[in-house]
């Protein structure tokens, strides 16, 4: 059991149904589908940051939401600490054999529901749309133990979201629970969206854009704080991102997503140092370097992911890769192993 | 002759109890024709107050308290309403921040172009203005049949495409950007970069970027101007600015940009906020947040000086020398 990762994606597929008219039901037309994850494998080890990257429409969003059971996937499984999120978070009966272990069975769905989101939580990307405005921080960082039951007696609970805050760098903590959200800077709102999220010893945290809408200079200030809280709890993260830079310098391996699929998976450094799929190396070459001097030959791929309802035959990046053969057409590439942690899914990785 | 010159611009807003607080203070820069300028900083540091005054499209609160705006040979500050009207978009075209967002959801796009260009009477018949419209959807890389759309129908990327198309629309002389590819996706942003790039150099267009994301400006500006606190910083070539670098703020705001090709250098933050506008430090702007601030630094504003040759920096380390 020790080898066991914390989290297991196995074979993920979700699909969304495109909503049909009457008459072409009638007719038998078949229902139309959006590809949004198709087959994602993955492991994440506990203590572990594994940044998900990809453009917009790569479903890189859509795999966090089934890790944390707030949709059900359509095909395959996500297995936290071994049991299925799907059994977990919907009553819906997953590996029998898990439920009797942690004597799961027993409790009724919503407290299911709830000893996952004690265990594993999430961060979104707007901190301006994210917190309650009518609500103190104090009662935004609180308000978790409550729901969870855990806060015991009053001091307790002070004691515990003081320690959310300060965690966070927003100490001494009592200088700012009594104030509302908009006397926060961006930086600090989204310091106390981590703080909610991490009252509850999560041993998950999955963060989806978490600096995306924030400046440059804060986003070095939070993706640092993630990582002091990283090396203090163990906790594992998985960073969703379009950004690679960040990525780089945040997380430990690296996937990369492209039209539902993982299309390069390895230690981040070698992902960014010899990218060995042509989407990734495209991706490499356009990120900003913050040096004129510097401007690397970049490959700009033209137009923009495909609508994941009709998709391409053979590889699904073959219409934009910059050296795509005639085989790309025909033959969907499984994954390459280019050294025992690092593959990537190419018919020519050499 | 110089195409645009800002000489000690200064704007306050007034607040409802009719403090007067000071968002510009004392900004100059000047562009060449085809050249291109990036005004960079934190929020909150006055950027899109300088486009807005410079514009002359300040909120109601807003005051031009000194200063001047010449382009070519015009003081814009004594321009009639209407005669500013005709140099907005006519020969200062804008692409405000968010504007991909706000295109009218129930009409095509071409539609919204030709009606641009007929407000503006760039052509005298719809049917001109249409061929317009196609050229100019070409010219951003829309293929023009896709003008009968609707911007739902479009992608981010594409909107933003359409919205310089109409920003082109006018033939203006100066193109000013306001955070023209934040929130776009890294491919999409180098997409835009390098059309911004194609059209300023094909156009001759005269390039004014705003934006705090440090490796568009390294791509696009030839010219660098870093603004704190509503004060010039530091102002210089592009090359000056992200290889020789004198200002503790710019060096810090560098280094706390992540470099991909460098991932082993420490990405250190700068600790404490931008400064309030009704709470302005009295000494140097970034005196609070600087590592190297010392006691005069609390107690005198800085200078801008001309350090090297159009090397400007407001600083005290370097105005003793």
């Amino acid at each position: 059991m020790v080898d066991q990762p914390l989290l297991r994606v196995e074979n993920l597929h979700r699909y969304f149904p495109v909503s049909h008219s009457i008459v072409r039901r009638l007719i038998g037309k078949q229902a139309k589908v959006v590809h949004a994850v198709d087959d994602v494998s993955f492991n994440l080890r506990i203590g572990e940051i594994l940044a998900l990257v990809g453009e917009s429409g790569s479903g890189k969003t859509t795999v966090g939401m089934n890790i944390l059971g707030l949709q059900v996937p359509t095909k395959g499984k996500v297995l936290f600490n071994g049991i299925d999120v799907a059994y977990w978070s919907q009553g819906r009966i997953g590996d029998s054999d898990c439920i009797d272990r942690n004597g799961l069975g027993m409790l009724s769905s919503r407290k299911q529901v709830l000893l996952l989101r004690r265990r594993a939580q999430m961060i979104f990307q707007d901190p301006y749309g994210s917190l309650d405005p009518r609500q103190r921080v104090f009662d935004i960082v609180a308000e978790p133990l409550d729901i969870h039951g855990l806060s015991l007696s009053e001091s307790d609970r002070e004691d515990r979201v003081r320690e959310g805050l300060e965690l966070c760098g927003l100490a001494p903590a009592d200088h700012f629970w009594d104030r509302y959200p908009d006397g926060l800077s961006g930086g600090q709102r989204q310091r106390v969206v981590i703080a909610g999220a991490l009252v509850l010893e999560p041993e998950l945290l999955v963060a989806d854009e978490p600096v995306s809408m924030l400046d440059v200079s804060i986003r070095a200030e939070l993706l640092s704080l993630l990582l002091e809280i990283r090396n203090k709890r163990d906790i594992a993260i998985l960073y969703t991102t379009h950004d690679l830079a960040t990525a780089g310098y945040f997380s430990d391996r690296m996937a990369v997503m492209y039209l539902g699929r993982i299309v390069e998976l390895g230690p981040t450094r070698q992902v960014l140092s010899c990218p060995r799929h042509p989407y990734t190396k495209a991706l490499v070459s356009v990120s900003p370097a913050p040096n004129p001097r510097r401007q690397r030959g970049r490959v700009i791929l033209s137009g923009e992911i495909p609508n994941p309802i009709d998709l391409p035959t053979g590889c699904r990046f073959h219409p934009r890769c910059p050296v795509a053969r005639d085989d790309c057409r025909n033959t969907d590439p499984g994954f390459v192993q280019v050294t025992a942690e690092h593959q990537a899914a190419c018919l020519f990785v050499q | 002759m110089t195409m645009l010159e800002v000489k000690n611009l200064s704007v306050s807003y007034l607040t409802d109890e009719q403090v007067q607080l000071n968002a510009v203070e004392d900004v100059s820069f000047r562009l060449e024709p085809g050249h291109s300028l990036g005004i960079v900083g934190e929020s909150g540091c006055g950027k899109t107050t300088v486009i807005l005054a410079l514009m002359r499209l300040l909120p109601e609160a807003g005051r031009i308290v000194d200063g001047q705006v010449i382009l070519q040979d015009r003081d814009l500050f004594r321009l009639s309403e209407a005669e500013m009207r005709k140099v907005r978009w006519g020969e200062i075209a804008m692409v405000f921040q968010g504007a991909m967002n706000s295109l009218n959801p129930v009409r095509t796009v071409e539609c919204q172009i030709v009606e641009a260009l007929l407000k503006h009477k760039q052509v005298g018949t719809k049917r001109q203005a249409r061929k317009r419209t196609a050229e100019l959807l070409g010219m951003v890389g829309i293929a023009p049949e896709r003008g009968k759309q609707y911007p739902h129908q479009y992608s981010g990327g594409m909107r933003q495409r359409a919205i310089i198309a109409m920003a082109l629309s006018c033939n203006p002389k100066v193109l000013i950007a306001d955070e023209p590819t934040t929130a776009l996706d890294v491919m999409i942003q180098a997409q835009i970069t390098q059309l911004l790039k194609k059209l300023q150099q094909e156009l001759n267009l005269t390039l004014i970027l705003v934006t705090h994301d440090l490796g568009v400006v390294a791509e696009l500006s030839d010219d660098v101007l870093v603004m704190y606190g509503g004060k010039v910083a530091e102002y210089a070539t592009s090359d000056a600015i992200y290889n020789a670098a004198k200002h503790p703020y710019t060096r810090r705001l560098l280094k706390a940009f992540p470099d991909i090709d460098n991932l082993d250098a420490d990405l250190v933050h700068i600790p404490g906020v931008p400064p309030r506008l009704d709470d302005l430090p009295i000494g140097c702007r970034f005196s609070p947040r600087c590592h190297l601030c010392r006691d005069d630094c609390k107690r005198s504003q800085p200078r801008l000086v001309e350090f090297e040759e159009s090397h400007y920096i407001a600083c005290h380390m370097f105005s003793r020398k």
